[in-house]
């Protein structure tokens, strides 16, 4: 196990390297000056200039890119110019509001997808397996722009139900925060609620064909314990790849979700910063939620172990 | 006369696939006696399988149908109870064993998870009462440090230890029958015979009665009381072990003991040393299902279906030629074929 984690933090670092450039050159390329975006129509050509220099912008590119990993090495994230905060605070500020998301929306995911999956394995062949995995297919080619659109119409243009902007407070009662939160999330759980279902149908198919279930049923144990204990728990290893993936997009910010209901998270902060240019806010949104991943699925191997006991994560073999 | 406990009467499996229908088991009878062991011996595909998943109702239900006879265990039968019953009857009346303990073992679970909850299943027993008496089941089947072992997952035993978790899991609660469904197969020689030892050794000390399934024909010499050899889904004979051994009825038995006695280096070997394949079961067969492979075929076994017969008490064949004369006449003709059968 430690070996394992030291090996895993070894990686961590090539990996944060290569996004570090990929996303400093990115960002170089979108077109208009910074200092001019951020000073508005109304600067002057000598004013942006001012500007230019002093955000370091006249540097020769290879400068430019060797400051900012001097700066990375030194976990300094520096101010953001356009919200004028220090960029670490401005992520602490938002990454929780797109954890609150992000999880609610896996909540959802597992509460309906898993079962639905397993029922769709159970009932093979049958009316509700077909209906199961047509909803699924649907669910996984859903334009989810689209999608978040209609709800926004329905369920609050039309309806008036439920708000469709902005992320509650608590401190204006459960409900206010739970209004706000219900649209977004079923938006960002309708792709993962399909896949889950059909992953878990899958390799819950594979499963019950194993010798070990019918162990189970000649053992006399209900046909429940059979399905939920003994062939769920070997169907797990797929889905918890794909949970894994899931929610480390879910984490990194859902870009189009948070933007459709203007919801205050880290995509929402990357799609503000590229509007403004804020080269500095964006590189390192980015490599923070490069982290994230990492992390996310340093725990999912660990989780195989816990699933599956013939794993060994410190053998080269295990945690694939 | 011994008394029977489990009577299986006139059994009829299916398999559907399309419009494909296969009679895998097609009438199959045969009675269990109290304290006795039953060998059912048969080559690949002869539907050994089939008839013992079936006595637990554990074929497949998208597939497989039982479309006839009755499985008489104490007085009921067992295809005609609810789900609900039938689960009482597993692991509890009859247990089963399987040919690889490395595939019907569940690899996520400890083995003293797997123990407990078969325990608890039938038995109104505390968690802590459970693994005791999971630890002494162990113990029961000769695996060392039972309690150490408990807590082990099924990946980090050998496979005749894991063959020995199973045995104890299907012995959990005293069950009246063991269905062995070619529990030494897919084990080592050396540990083949262990294992054997142990059933052997349990049978008597339990009270039970085991049908045992196995492509070794000396495992039932050394094991069983009665013998069963199937063909093509039907019983061709039916006798003690020793009228068997001794005075063979059947020409499908006859190559059986045959190939037995040219391939025993090897007791994996196929019982496939006679010429030709079995019928394919998805046509109806008119006549002999043998008669394609019968050195001593004639034209009525073509035409007709040969009934099983007891010419002795208790020794039952199904072949046409039944009388002493047409007996050894066939009988002289197979020792100048194959030299000798047996001596
Ligand atoms: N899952 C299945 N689907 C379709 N047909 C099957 C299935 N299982 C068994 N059969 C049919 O039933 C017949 C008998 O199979 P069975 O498994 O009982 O044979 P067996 O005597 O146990 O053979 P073996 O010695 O190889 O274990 C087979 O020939 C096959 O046609
Ligand atoms: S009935 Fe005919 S074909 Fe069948 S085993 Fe007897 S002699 Fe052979
Ligand atoms: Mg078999």
């Amino acid at each position: 196990m430690k070996r394992f984690l030291f090996r895993r933090i070894l990686q961590l670092i090539p990996t944060l390297f290569i996004v570090a450039i990929i996303v400093f050159f990115i960002t170089r390329m979108l077109p208009g000056n910074p200092a001019a975006v951020m000073l508005g129509p109304q600067a002057s050509a000598e004013d942006i200039a001012a500007y230019s220099e002093q955000l370091g912008l006249n540097e020769p590119l290879h400068r430019q890119f060797f400051d900012y990993l001097g700066n990375l090495v030194k976990f300094d994230f520096g101010n953001s110019l356009s919200y004028n905060q220090p960029i670490a605070d401005l992520i602490m500020e938002r990454f929780p509001n797109t954890v609150i998301l992000a999880i609610s929306a896996l909540i959802i995911a597992v509460i309906i997808g898993v079962p639905a999956g397993i029922l769709a394995a159970k009932k093979q062949n049958t009316f509700l397996d077909y209906f199961i995995t047509t909803f699924s297919l649907v669910g996984v080619s859903m334009p989810i722009f689209w999608l978040g659109v209609m709800l926004a119409l329905y369920f609050s243009v039309n309806l008036g139900w439920l708000p469709s902007t902005g992320m509650g407070s608590l401190d204006n009662g459960l409900w206010d925060f739970l209004s706000h939160l219900i649209l977004p999330s079923i938006a960002l759980a309708t792709i993962p609620t399909a896949q889950f279902a059909r992953i878990i149908r899958s390799s819950m198919l594979e499963t019950i064909s194993h010798d070990y279930i019918k162990t189970a049923r000649s053992k006399g144990l209900r046909e429940f314990i059979v399905i939920n204990k003994h062939a769920l728990k070997n169907a797990l290893t797929p889905l918890l790849t794909v949970m894994g993936l899931q929610f480390s997009n879910l984490l990194g910010g859902a870009v189009l979700t948070e933007t459709i209901f203007s919801w205050p998270g880290m995509g929402l902060l990357i799609v503000n910063a590229i509007e403004k240019r804020d080269f500095v806010v964006v590189q390192n949104t980015v490599i923070f939620i490069a982290v994230i991943y990492v992390v996310i699925n340093l725990i999912v191997d660990v989780l195989y172990k816990v699933v599956n006991p013939k794993i060994n994560l410190d053998s080269d073999k295990g945690g694939a | 006369m011994s008394e029977s406990i489990l009577n299986v009467k006139n059994l009829q499996v299916e398999f559907k696939s399309g419009s494909i229908i296969t009679r895998a088991v097609n009438g199959v009878s045969f009675a269990l006696n109290k304290n006795e062991n039953i060998g059912i011996v048969g080559e690949s595909g002869s539907g050994k399988s089939v008839t013992a998943t079936s006595i637990l109702r554990l074929i497949p239900s998208s597939s497989a149908k039982i479309t006839g006879g009755e499985i008489i265990l104490n007085g009921r039968d067992l295809l005609k109870l609810s789900n609900r019953e039938m689960r009482k009857v597993r692991g509890n009346e009859i247990s089963m064993i399987f040919q690889d303990p490395s595939t019907s073992l569940n690899p996520v679970f400890t083995v003293g998870n797997q123990l407990i909850e078969t325990i608890r299943a039938h038995k109104k027993l505390t968690k802590k009462e459970a693994k005791q008496r999971a630890i002494e089941l162990l113990e029961l089947v000769g695996i060392p440090a039972p309690e150490k072992r408990i807590n082990m997952y099924p990946h980090e035993f050998s496979g005749g230890m894991r063959q020995r978790v199973m045995i104890a899991i299907a012995l959990a609660c005293d069950p009246k029958i063991l269905i062995a469904d070619e529990p030494t197969t897919a084990l080592d020689v050396t540990v083949q015979a262990q294992i054997l030892n142990l059933m052997k050794d349990l049978q008597e000390k339990l009270d039970m009665s085991i049908i045992m399934i196995t492509h070794d024909l000396g495992v039932v010499w050394e094991m069983c009381d009665q013998i069963l050899v199937m063909y093509a889904g039907r019983v061709v004979e039916s006798a003690k072990v020793e009228d068997l051994y001794h005075n063979p009825l059947h020409p499908y038995t006859w190559g059986l003991l045959e190939s037995q006695i040219t391939e025993s280096q090897d007791s994996h070997a196929p019982l496939a040393s006679i010429p030709g394949s079995p019928p394919d079961l998805s046509y109806e067969i008119k006549g002999c299902p043998f008669v394609d492979r019968c050195p001593y075929a004639q034209d009525i076994c073509h035409n007709e279906a040969p009934k099983l017969i007891e010419p002795t008490e208790g020794h039952a064949v199904a072949c046409h030629f039944q009388t002493e004369t047409e007996k050894l006449e066939r009988r002289e003709n197979a020792y100048i074929n194959g030299d000798t059968i047996r001596s």
